[in-house]
């Protein structure tokens, strides 16, 4: 059974009538959902749409412009690393290509197992200790590719 | 002849009561006060590069083309997003303004496939004209980086396609679709380099909420959004401005046309009814004009179960003359008749009533309006003394609260719907009444204050109640009504609609409309400021239709809601020209201009004209003359561009009428469902074949232009004045404003029109005469027509058509987007990928208790007669109410309506049907029977066996 498959509908549908008494409820209901699923299902943009009046559209164009609003579950693990310009002229390249190969992933992408997703981060404001990374919760500054690799081992191990 | 260009000011226009004098690269000029930089530039003649503008959206600020100086200010602003001012001194053309614009030009052109010659935009590209215009000669990042030129085309829309490697993400396309259509179907997906053009959420084009209107396609500055007929054919060389012959909206659109074919039509921007908008059947359905199905051809037959015989024209006129005579000394003068159509112009409908009356010598000459708004015109001219819609289209821009009546506008006439939509999200309330939950009563940025779901066949219960409501709680206007109106009349309705009987509690059982709406709605229609009226077939297709007419005009009159822009009562007229149809005499007791055949007056005008004597006597309505065929009195008839067999109510009895018919001629550009029943068929021609005029729901008179030749070999004008020589009449225009001219000295209300006039003007709105000499946009102003608005009692008196145990449903009809009537025309055309049947659509808890799932077949009976086609389970519709379309003739809806019909007009109750539903696994006798007649009689004989 997919994620898709099994998102409980009426959950999804409470949790967008509890915020449609908000003045622009759009992104307020995103955020909910995707606190409760992880993501925001497919579902969800004709339910939302429905419930304001507006198109699928209108809510797709609001879900895909925000990259922290997931289409689709992400693994157990989410490795972020940071791509922007500090980060890059502090050696944060050498970094990123480290963890892609360690994970055997391109940013972006899931491992099959569901065990970890790597994506790119435009600045974590770690600039001061940059190369900048965070697993999960946890945030890592002065990161060179060694010391990278071996954080995401522990995590994943 | 060339390609007629509009100029594209960059930003819409702006109504402002002050001006502001700026100068432009050392010019002066003298504007609006709101307006753009880049619009008052393109006023003087100045062009501003540009590329996120165009005039038809508000400005966006996007593409950073359009960047300008201004004296004493820093930077380079956006001349389409800053407004001017005063004094302002605009420089559009420096160093470092080429600068900059060639720097993004560059920027554009690096994602962008250098595949110029051979792409469909080739000659109509603004990428392509502003590289030329920045001078671009080279682009510095090359075109080996990463782009979007690998990405897949979109294909699956019949009539353009969507190719994202060319998109350069104007937004153009989305604003259109928000703002000039009011779907919204389109987004921007994405952010900064994977920002892309998404129909619906990430779908292609088809399976997305796009209704296919083509703002878009023509927003789209490159071949990212272009036509299919564009990539296939290439660029147009001239083009014609003329009128769309759908539906009574009367869209202009530019034919562009490569030599006689034609290669798009496109909105005109000066088309004072759509400003510029279209719908997916005027901009695209337009290929069954070539269908291989046209008849060209004219064919007899004795029988009709005889294959056709292909004949010369020579010889198909005079075996109509020679027949219709003859049945004429067999029978009586009065044994012939015809039938004019909304589908063809003016001239045509004049000479076809002309031919009836002084060549048949009598008046059986009706029209499809019969079976329309013909309750319009009776009710209306009572009320008001005009059988016509007091306002323009363009009065609902100055509109507060509108009601919705009985008209579906989004599937029936939706260039009007979009101008209604963008009222709505200016913040006009809504109010609509209909027994179905029609996609105005709620969809995106559009919902309805009250939704009256009335039960089908009420409507004059439910108008009198919120009359009700206006004169009890002392809303009524009574300054106007004093001013305007017969007071002891609107004493005699006000004593009439105050009694309890029809208060909004007292009629809730009746109506199924909760009386806290009915109150809610009045409130806000008598308060709301100017409150508008716009009806449709679900008004007059009942056995109370004229009732509800004059209902609504006395709720107008009430309220003051009459002669001035944004109010009125707007009949949505449903073909191009069923208002002009009516105007020209069609029915069979007016003259043109609706004066009575009795009135000696206007008899003794056409008989000096015309050198006929003409009868004084009403002649046959459309359904008495089957009643007269089955009595054997009624043996002829002439039908022009109307397909009786499947529009007409009770089929059975229509095609029952039909055969006992000896002579039936059918004119029309196909083998329609009553050349089943013809003896005669005569090829007919579209209106890109003909010259003439259509006038449309708002009274305007707009041109129809010839693009190509008639296909058939005559206009139809043409073919009924050789029909009418034939028969003996000296009947010779040279061309149709010959006869407009005509029209105009015989009709007071057409006085002033004739094609200069039209020429001059674009269109004109009757009445046009000395009075007024540019048409009338707005009528009743100071005063009704017929000197005081009458307010008329209307008694409510419930159908005959009743539910009961064998017959528990209700059944409705309407319309759908992509189809039109009885999808003649847009069948054969790819909109058949929307609509490609006729459903039933049925509420969840009615299919339940009979087994009924969606997709099923249903068997669908009335006292009239059976059908079967599939369920499409909705709770658009109420419990006990089921709605069906009648644009297929497989389906034949019109089998199961009957004949009940208006008590004034005759105008048949197709709105209620009381029915019943069950599962069925196979076609009903009368389909089978229908399908093996309609097998046999469409034979045509091979030229080979002709000859023998």
């Amino acid at each position: 059974m997919t994620a898709r498959d099994s998102i409980d509908l009426e959950r999804l549908g409470a949790i967008i009538a509890a915020h449609g008494h908000m003045p622009g409820p759009t992104l307020p209901t995103l955020h909910a959902i995707q606190e409760a699923f992880g993501f925001i299902p497919e579902a969800a943009i004709q339910m939302i749409a429905d419930a304001e009046n507006r198109s699928r559209a209108e809510i797709h164009g609001v879900v895909t412009f925000y990259h922290d609003f997931r289409q689709a579950p992400a693994g157990r693990h989410v490795v972020k690393v940071c791509r922007a310009e500090a980060c890059q002229a502090m050696g944060g390249e050498a970094v990123a290509k480290r963890i892609s190969s360690r994970l055997g992933l391109d940013f972006g992408e899931t491992a099959a197992d569901g065990g970890v997703t790597l994506e790119n981060v435009y600045c974590l404001g770690l600039c001061a200790t940059a190369p900048s990374a965070m697993v999960d919760e946890r945030l890592c500054g002065r990161l060179t590719p060694d010391k990278a690799e071996r954080i995401v081992a522990e995590t994943l191990s | 002849m060339s390609l007629v260009e509009e100029n594209d000011y960059g930003t819409p226009a702006v109504k402002s009561a002050t001006t502001v004098t700026l100068t432009i690269d050392g010019e002066a000029v003298t504007v609006p006060a709101g307006t753009s930089i880049m619009r008052a530039a393109a006023e003087m003649g100045t062009k501003v590069p540009k590329l996120c503008a165009t005039d038809s959206v508000k400005a966006f600020g996007s593409c950073r083309m359009c960047l300008v100086e201004v004296e004493g200010r820093p930077g380079t602003p956006a001349s389409c997003t800053t407004p001017v001012a005063d004094g302002m001194q605009v420089r559009t053309q420096t160093e470092r303004l080429k600068r900059l614009r060639r720097g993004m030009m560059e920027l554009y052109i690096s994602d962008h496939p250098l595949d110029c010659l051979t792409c469909g935009a080739n000659g109509d590209c603004e990428l392509q004209d502003m590289a030329g215009a920045v001078g671009l000669r080279e682009v510095r990042y090359g075109y080996e980086g990463e782009n979007h030129t690998h990405m897949e085309k979109d294909r699956s829309n019949p009539y353009f396609d969507y190719d994202p490697s060319k998109c350069i993400v104007c937004s153009r396309c989305v604003r259109a679709c928000e703002e000039t259509q009011g779907t919204f179907a389109l987004t921007i997906e994405g952010r900064g380099f994977d920002s892309r053009v998404s129909p619906g959420a990430h779908e292609d084009f088809l399976s997305s909420e796009c209704v296919s209107c083509g703002a878009c396609v023509q927003a789209c500055p490159t071949a990212t959004l272009i036509e299919k007929s564009i990539v296939e054919i290439g660029q147009p060389e001239h083009s014609v401005v003329t009128t769309c012959a759908y539906c009574g909206v009367g869209c202009s659109f530019k034919a562009e046309m490569r030599g006689d074919e034609l290669v798009r039509m496109v909105p005109f921007k000066d088309g004072k009814a759509n400003r510029g908008h279209s719908c997916v059947k005027g901009r695209f359905a337009w290929g069954y004009a070539t269908h291989k199905d046209r008849i060209l051809k004219p064919m007899v037959r004795a029988r009709i179960t005889d294959p056709w015989q292909e004949v010369s024209w020579e010889e198909a006129f005079a075996h109509v003359a020679k027949e219709f005579r003859r049945i004429q000394g067999q029978y009586g003068k009065e044994a012939v008749g015809g039938i004019t159509s909304s589908r063809c112009t003016n001239e045509e409908t004049y000479l076809v009533q002309k031919m009836i009356r002084a060549g048949f010598g009598n008046n059986n000459v009706d029209t499809c309006a019969r079976v329309c708004h013909s309750p319009t015109g009776y009710g209306l001219k009572t009320a008001f003394g005009t059988s016509a819609g007091t306002q323009d289209f363009d009065s609902v821009e100055e509109t507060d609260v509108v009601i919705v009546i009985g008209a579906n506008p989004t599937d029936g006439h939706p260039v009007f719907a979009s101008r209604l939509k963008k009222r709505l999200r200016q913040g006009a309330r809504l109010i609509v009444i209909d027994p179905r939950r029609i996609d105005l009563v709620k969809s995106a940025h559009v919902e309805a204050d009250y939704h009256l779901p009335l039960r089908p066949g009420t409507n004059v219960a439910v108008v009198t109640a919120l009359a009700h409501v206006v004169v009890t709680e002392g809303l009524v206007d009574e300054q106007f009504v004093r001013d305007f109106c017969d007071w002891s009349e609107f004493e005699d309705w006000a004593a009439f609609v105050s009694d309890p009987r029809h208060a909004p509690e007292a009629v809730e059982k009746l109506t199924g409309v909760p009386a806290a709406s009915i109150r809610g709605a009045a409130r806000l229609f008598a308060t709301g400021g100017n409150g508008a009226i716009y009806y449709g077939l679900g008004v007059t297709e009942h056995s109370q239709g004229t009732t509800t007419v004059m209902a609504i005009a006395n709720l107008a009159l009430a309220t003051g809601n009459l002669g001035r822009p944004g109010v009125g009562v707007n009949p949505l007229r449903g073909q191009n020209n069923v208002q002009g149809s009516c105007d020209m005499g069609s029915f069979p007791h007016e003259f043109p201009g609706y004066r009575h055949v009795s009135d000696d007056a206007t008899r003794e005008i056409f008989e000096k004209l015309w050198g006929v004597p003409l009868s004084n006597e009403p002649g046959l309505r459309i359904p008495n003359m089957f009643d007269a065929a089955l009595d054997g009195s009624f043996k002829g008839l002439y039908v022009q561009g109307e397909d009786i067999v499947q529009s007409d109510p009770d089929t059975k009895h229509v095609t029952a009428g039909l055969s006992a018919m000896e002579c039936v001629v059918v004119h029309d550009l196909f083998l329609n469902e009553t050349a089943n029943y013809a003896h005669v068929f005569l090829p007919g021609s579209t209106f890109l074949e003909k010259d003439g005029t259509f006038t449309n729901a708002e009274r305007r008179i707009n041109r129809v232009r010839k693009v190509m030749a008639p296909k058939n070999g005559y206009a139809d004008w043409e073919v009924t004045q050789k029909l009418a020589q034939a028969m003996g009449m000296a009947m010779t225009y040279g061309h149709p404003s010959e006869i407009m001219d005509e029209i105009a000295a015989t009709t007071p209300s057409f006085a002033g029109v004739s094609y200069e006039k039209l020429e001059e003007a674009g269109s004109v709105q009757w009445p046009c005469n000395e009075k007024a000499p540019d048409g009338t946009p707005v009528m009743h102003i100071g005063g009704f027509a017929r000197g005081k608005g009458k307010f008329v009692i209307t008694e409510y008196v419930p159908t005959d058509e009743k539910t009961g145990p064998r017959f528990p449903l209700l059944l409705t009809t309407g319309r759908i987007l992509s189809q039109y009537n009885v999808g003649a025309q847009t069948r054969r055309t790819a909109n058949t990928a929307w609509h490609p049947e006729d459903l039933l659509e049925m509420h969840p808890h009615d299919a339940e208790n009979r087994g009924l799932k969606e997709g099923d077949w249903a068997r669908l009976q009335s006292r009239a007669g059976e059908t079967t086609l599939r369920v499409k389970v909705t709770d658009r519709v109420a419990p006990g109410v089921v709605y069906t379309t009648f644009h297929h003739p497989l389906t034949q809806a019109n089998v199961i309506t009957t004949d009940y019909s208006d008590w004034a007009t005759n105008c048949p109750e197709y709105k209620v049907t009381a029915v019943q539903v069950a599962p069925s696994n196979g076609p009903s006798d009368w389909q089978e029977h229908y399908r093996e007649h309609t097998e046999l009689s469409r034979r045509i004989a091979v030229p080979e066996q002709a000859a023998e």
